[in-house]
């Protein structure tokens, strides 16, 4: 799912920072990093891209769908449907088993319909990432790796066509760094696609089409 | 939202102490309340519908509160006594039909109750199985005496002894079990029933013992002199009245002075009970004669007057603990904050949090009143017993 950004402006209220994006463009199936001092606006991008802080100035259109044109009940439905989200702390829930967890989307929302094909892509998904046998397990039985693989098995779920990752790998060491990027790029690459990954491990920017430096934008506090 | 029971059954289950906690406060919350009100409207009922059914009682002067409670419900609270003689005037006075009571003695932990047959008619009684008393050392028990140790007619009772380091005191007299009272609802299910001369007997003011007539061993003799023998310690005393030995038991002293702790007087009409009444009404009497309702009306007075109390005390409560369990639900939210955000960065709305947090008060609304019902239930199952314990004794 491609994404197209222009002239695109926010402003958080309280902080006064600013986020600045001239223009940003990102084909389908590619897969880009994103780079740049903490503090300049990488999280704020993929909230925007995903559509949960609102559009104020300029435009994003994520696939052929203007976000700036949603009320947020469409930009939610928009989100769940389209888009998966893999977050640095996992954002696993601790009373829900591994299993559980990965089906949580489609048991919080209506836009989603659990059916027995979703739990049989769960547990394909699940092995694929090679914790198919902690699927009954609680989450803080499990190693970080494998919170990390159980939270992109969540993001993927869905079958989205656009995945953002916001430092995705950041909490991990860098075997299961590697392992958790093979299996991430294998498994988006079967789905054809795009990748949006914010990422501060420069030893892994070789493995993306493209890496978009955020000091290219000028973005003030 | 059967999805948002899902998780919320799976976030109660996950915190099962936090839950626990939750779940018993509501049971406290809805079941003190209630449980005070059925136990006072039981106490109420229980204890008026035998008052109003009783219509004099006449006593030795003393408390009349021990007189109603001991009469009626069989408390272990002994009033002062009266005599046989005191009986025998309500009868002659033509007023009033007399049933004496002598009720101060226990067998296996039940009040055993010396009177007439008359009581059984005026109670309306019904025997169950077996007959009425017709000798000495017969009884017959109420209906839950006899579920509890499995009574029949034919079985036996042993009074019991009221010290057990008193050895000149009362001995303990078996007694034959030769009737079941159907059950009633009253305090006539758990009380023992003999013949007044029976429990005489077990207060020493009558025995039996071996004709010394007929004895062989000279060794039983103290004294022989033409009518008059008198023996020793040696000679047997029966502590069981059987078919053979029901004659050898006597009483010494005038019936008329032996003991009662109350005499029901039933009058015939209006006019009499007033007469009856005002016989009574000396001050320097050595006796009293009290109308029972006015007696258990005072106190139940005195107990709602404590009720209500209770119950301000249990609003204040309640108020606090619904405090306190709302407290408990907005600390659970604030401590579930991260997860509002990442279902909201899923891509849900904030009132599927509401949905969750109302699907897990539901159900811990469900289990407290689950816990409540059954409580209620062994309550109401209960509540005679325990008001007979709590209020009547």
């Amino acid at each position: 799912m491609a994404i197209d950004i222009q002239s695109l402006e926010f402003r958080y209220d309280r902080s006064g920072f600013r986020l600045r994006v001239p223009e940003l463009s990102v084909a389908d199936s590619e897969k880009i990093a994103v780079i740049g001092p903490s503090g300049t606006g990488k999280t704020t991008l993929l909230k925007l891209i995903a559509g949960i802080l609102p559009v104020a100035t300029g435009n994003v259109v994520v696939g052929k769908t203007k976000l700036s044109e949603l009320n947020d009940k469409k930009r939610r439905a928009f989100r769940i449907k389209n888009i998966g989200f893999v977050f640095q702390d996992f954002e696993l829930l601790d009373y829900l088993d591994v299993s559980d967890n990965i089906l949580h989307p489609y048991r919080i929302s209506h836009a989603l319909t659990l059916t027995r094909a979703v739990r049989n892509r769960a547990k394909f998904l699940a092995n694929e990432m090679g914790i198919g046998s902690k699927l009954s397990h609680y989450t803080n039985e499990l190693s970080q790796g494998e919170k990390q693989r159980a939270a992109i098995c969540r993001a993927l779920l869905t079958e989205p066509k656009l995945i953002l990752a916001d430092e995705a790998t950041g909490n991990l060491d860098p075997a299961n760094k590697e392992r958790i990027l093979d299996l991430l790029f294998r498994v988006i690459e079967n789905s054809n696609a795009a990748l949006v990954a914010v990422t501060h491990d420069h030893e892994l920017l070789g493995r993306f089409d493209r890496v978009v430096n955020f000091q290219d934008f000028i973005n003030d506090r | 939202m059967i999805d948002s029971f899902y998780i919320a059954w799976k976030y109660v289950r996950y915190n099962r102490i936090k839950t626990a906690l939750l779940v018993a406060s509501l049971v406290l919350i809805s079941f003190l309340p209630i449980a005070l009100h059925h136990l006072l409207n039981k106490s109420e009922h229980q204890l008026m519908s035998r008052a109003v059914s009783t219509p004099l009682l006449v006593g030795s002067q003393g408390s009349r509160m021990d007189l109603v409670m001991n009469t009626l419900y069989f408390s272990n609270d002994v009033p002062p006594l009266v005599s046989m003689k005191t009986a025998q005037e309500v009868m002659d006075s033509n007023l009033a039909g007399a049933i004496p009571m002598y009720v101060r003695y226990q067998a296996r932990g039940f009040p055993l109750i010396g009177t007439t047959l008359d009581y059984f008619d005026f109670r309306e009684l019904v025997i169950g199985k077996g007959r009425h008393f017709v000798t000495l050392g017969e009884c017959i028990i109420g209906a839950k005496v006899a579920k509890k140790y499995n009574l029949k007619p034919g079985d036996s009772l042993i009074s019991s002894p009221q010290n057990i380091f008193d050895m000149a005191g009362i001995y303990p007299l078996k007694m034959r079990i030769v009737g079941v009272l159907q059950k009633n609802d009253s305090p006539d299910d758990t009380a023992v029933f003999a013949d007044l001369k029976t429990t005489w007997i077990i207060e020493g003011l009558g025995h039996g013992h071996q004709d010394l007539g007929e004895i062989n061993d000279e060794s039983v003799l103290l004294e022989s002199s033409g009518k008059q023998i008198r023996a020793n310690a040696k000679l047997t005393y029966y502590n069981e009245i059987t078919d053979q030995n029901v004659e050898s038991f006597h009483f010494h002293g005038d019936t008329e002075k032996f003991p009662l702790t109350a005499v029901i007087a039933v009058p015939s009409d209006v006019k009499s009970e007033t007469i009856l009444k005002g016989r009574y009404l000396a001050d320097d009497g050595e006796e009293q004669i009290v109308v029972a309702s006015n007696v258990i009306n005072g106190l139940l007075d005195n107990i709602f007057r404590v009720k209500n109390i209770i119950d301000a005390v249990i609003l204040i409560v309640t108020v606090a603990m619904v405090l306190s369990v709302i407290l408990i639900f907005m600390l659970s939210l604030r401590l579930r904050k991260r997860e509002i955000e990442t279902i909201y960065n899923l891509g849900c709305s904030q009132m599927t949090t509401v949905r969750l947090v109302a699907a897990e008060v539901i159900l811990v609304g469900i289990a407290a009143a689950f816990l409540c019902g059954i409580l209620l239930f062994w309550l109401n199952v209960v509540s005679d017993d325990l008001v007979r314990r709590l209020v009547v004794q």
